[in-house]
């Protein structure tokens, strides 16, 4: 097949592209964190002009309880401190702990998704009750999505890091280092929707 | 180093990928080949919506309502401006040139990201003939490019649902092409060239990626909510709800406008290519080409209200948006004096390629004094939602980006193929093109100033002669792709070779053979620091020898 040819000859050329520039693809992974970045700016600016235009919007009627997005936060700042030991403990060669804190991170995430749905269960209102009730859920539901992939993404690199021959050392971190940065940028993205949803 | 790829041509050239047209329909990593099948797919969408355009030309030849019913008429109108912007002008400014181009200029072998780019391409295809589909089977959207609602919440669901997934898909094809460029751009320029010996249209493809993985998001983000609110009932911009349909116009402007510089940008950084070459004279002002790039850049993401004047916007808003509008004339106008000084006593040789390019200039120069008369409160109130918009936004994108397109495809067409195009039919295509296209959209300033509405198939019968007149201008303007039809078929197969540089130009994708091999160079790059240095004597330094031999 000539065109499975054509593939794999490419793909050797972009692997010795990556092998050059050691930081093009994190460079790409920064430029699309930016462009999801601004997927959420153009959510809180729809928010916000919401609720400064539309008096009708009754977020006055529903008190939202802080107590589980204040746990929710807890448990993402956490998971990025987790995360960065499992990339220190890689640094230091040591692949069992590396994939402990990995296995810990996975975990917090999947207990904020937890913790998500039970707060969503004991919310007053539905999806399309009203305006509010929207943008609340489009604004945690997306966000939540990115949690998911997330934690997804963390459980892909645990599992290469623990099969044999070891798919994540020292010399190949970039999927460790990926799914790092997309976990930290999911995780201030959370502080900035917590501060926005919860606090304004 | 970028390009340390070993020069085996003899054995990679062979197994690579199909030979002949085969290879322009397989999944290839190749940036040549990806930037071809933009180009090609492009212009079948650009034949697909040029014959609604015509079918609305049709349409308005008589003041009823009588050659299609009206809510056939919105669904062409908005299948034409859909396809036009997202399927033909994005995807062939930016996807087909930027990738035909910017490896070779940046001294690569290839994208960054060649399966991401492969990947961006073939977006494309399934979401045009799913957004042309929905037409046969549910009735497509009718709600026009912009999708307002309420309007597009309470018109049947089905098309306007296709409608946005469509877009959502080209979106992200436009967002993993602009990635794609930024890090081509940035990160694999050959050792040795500096940002400021880029060519003008790396500059441009910059600019343009910025804007598009700055504003495209919020596009996606947008049309998710409102798809939600078609689909499920959410009350996002839905009044009935307590939805604010302001909010939507914001969101879809802070894309949509510098949506026209996306597709302008790149059609500045084609023209800046080509009227050095065929001036045979350096760019003028490089250092300011490049600073107006990015001051419009900038501009661009801040003016996106000018659109909403007649949306209750509050003054303090319309004056802001009325400055920063008003503002971007000065970086567009430096560039227009700039290309205007480029051929200024320059050894101009008159072929179809510059002279598209001047149809540019000309074109161009009166959309952005109708765009800067626009910017202004007053007048704005007075000819908001006429054809005076229509036609300030077709000098705009068919008179800046469509003729950048086609003298694009004169001066690479020997690139591409290694055959020469046929001047007199390139001519007459012109002709053609430049008198049908002032024709048409020329009189639809009067029929705006004079109040006849845009988006609507019946008005009043005191516009039945100017309209007729621009309908003349429109059949010109279908004519006119005839002969470029003909043109590129036969000289593909029956043109003269071109040679490697027919036009003895100093830009690196010359520097190599035409049609190029698969690795873009046999053996190193060359290093082409002045990229626009005709008649300067220190290039002979800087150009390998074998082209210098070339042109004596």
């Amino acid at each position: 097949m000539t065109t499975i040819s054509s593939v794999d000859k490419k793909a050797e050329e972009l692997t010795s592209q990556t092998e050059e520039h050691p930081d093009l693809r994190l460079f790409g992974l920064v430029s699309f964190l930016v462009a999801d970045g601004m997927t959420f700016a153009g959510f809180f600016a729809a928010y916000l002009t919401f609720k400064a235009v539309n008096p009708l919007l009754p977020d006055a009627i529903y008190e939202l309880e802080l107590p589980l997005p204040t746990l929710n936060t807890i448990l993402l700042l956490v998971s990025s401190a987790t995360f960065h030991r499992a990339g220190k403990a890689l640094e230091a060669k040591e692949s069992e702990k590396c994939q402990r804190w990995l296995l810990i991170t996975a975990g917090l995430g999947i207990a904020f998704l937890v913790s998500q749905m039970f707060e969503y269960f004991t919310l007053p209102f539905g999806l399309t009750d009203n305006l509010y009730a929207s943008t609340f859920y489009a604004l945690t539901g997306f966000h939540g999505l990115h949690v998911t992939l997330g934690a997804i993404m963390i459980l892909i690199v645990w599992w290469q890091a623990r099969s044999p021959g070891g798919r994540i050392t020292t010399e190949n971190k970039f999927p460790l280092e990926a799914a790092e940065l997309y976990w930290h940028f999911v995780d201030g993205i959370w502080v900035i929707l917590f501060i926005i949803l919860y606090l304004l | 180093m970028s390009i340390s790829v070993p020069p085996n041509t003899e054995q990679s050239s062979k197994g690579i990928q199909p030979t002949g047209w085969l290879r322009y329909f397989s999944f290839s990593l190749d940036h040549k080949v990806i930037g071809l099948q933009y180009l090609v797919c492009g212009f079948i969408f650009y034949l697909i919506g040029g014959a609604l355009a015509s079918a609305i030309r049709i349409e308005l030849t008589s003041p009823i309502s009588d050659f299609m019913p009206r809510d056939v008429y919105n669904q062409v109108l908005t299948l034409h401006g859909t396809i036009m912007i997202f399927l033909w002008i994005v995807p062939v400014v930016n996807g087909a040139f930027g990738n035909y181009l910017i490896p070779f200029y940046v001294g690569a072998r290839d994208m960054a990201f060649p399966r991401l780019n492969a990947v961006a391409f073939w977006l494309i295809p399934p979401a045009g003939l799913m957004l042309i589909s929905s037409y046969f089977i549910n009735g497509a959207a009718q709600s026009g490019w912009t999708a307002y609602p309420p309007l597009s919440i309470t018109t049947p669901a089905a098309g306007q649902i296709v409608w946005i997934l469509s877009v959502l898909l080209l979106g992200g094809s436009s967002i993993f092409g602009g990635i794609n460029f930024i890090a081509t751009i940035l990160k694999l320029r050959r050792p040795g060239l500096k940002l400021m010996q880029l060519p003008m249209y790396c500059w441009a493809m910059l600019g343009t990626s910025i804007l598009v993985v700055l504003s495209t998001p919020v596009l996606a983000g947008t049309l998710i909510l409102l798809s939600f609110d078609i689909v499920a009932h959410t009350g996002f911009f839905n009044p009935s709800l307590g939805g604010n349909v302001i909010v939507y116009q914001h969101l879809f402007w802070f894309y949509s406008h510098p949506a026209v510089y996306i597709m302008v940008l790149p059609a500045f950084g084609l023209v800046s290519e080509i009227l050095p070459v065929h001036s045979r004279k350096p760019l003028f002002g490089y250092a300011t080409m490049v600073y107006s790039i990015m001051g419009i850049v900038v501009l661009g993401l801040v003016v996106w209200a000018h659109h909403m004047f007649t949306s209750g916007t509050p003054p303090w808003m319309r004056l802001f948006f009325t400055i920063a509008t008003s503002f971007i004339a000065v970086p567009t106008g430096i560039k227009f004096f700039n290309w205007v000084a480029t051929l200024w006593g320059g050894r101009i040789s008159l072929n179809s390629a510059i002279l598209f390019s001047c149809g540019f200039i000309v074109n161009f120069v009166l959309g952005g004094i109708t765009g800067v008369a626009l910017a202004q409160v007053p007048f704005d109130v007075h000819v908001h939602d006429t054809y005076f918009v229509v036609a300030h936004f077709h000098y705009i994108v068919y008179g800046g980006s469509v003729f950048v397109i086609f003298s694009s495809i004169y001066h690479w067409y020997p690139k591409f193929t290694g055959k020469m195009l046929d001047e007199k039919l390139g001519k007459i295509h012109f002709l053609l093109t430049f008198i049908g296209f002032n024709l048409c959209f020329a009189p639809q300033h009067w029929l705006g100033l004079n109040g006849m509405p845009r988006r609507v198939a019946e008005y009043d019968p005191q516009f039945t002669f100017v309209n007729q007149i621009s309908s003349v201008g429109a059949l010109l303007m279908a004519l006119s792709t005839l002969p470029f039809l003909w043109n590129v078929f036969h000289s593909a197969f029956r043109g003269e070779s071109s040679g490697d540089n027919p036009w003895q130009a100093l830009t690196p994708e010359w520097l190599t053979s035409s049609p190029p091999p698969v690795e873009n160079w046999v053996g190193e790059p060359p290093l082409v620091t002045k990229p626009y240095g005709y008649g300067q004597s220190q290039l002979s330094k800087e150009i390998p020898n074998s082209f210098i031999e070339d042109k004596k």
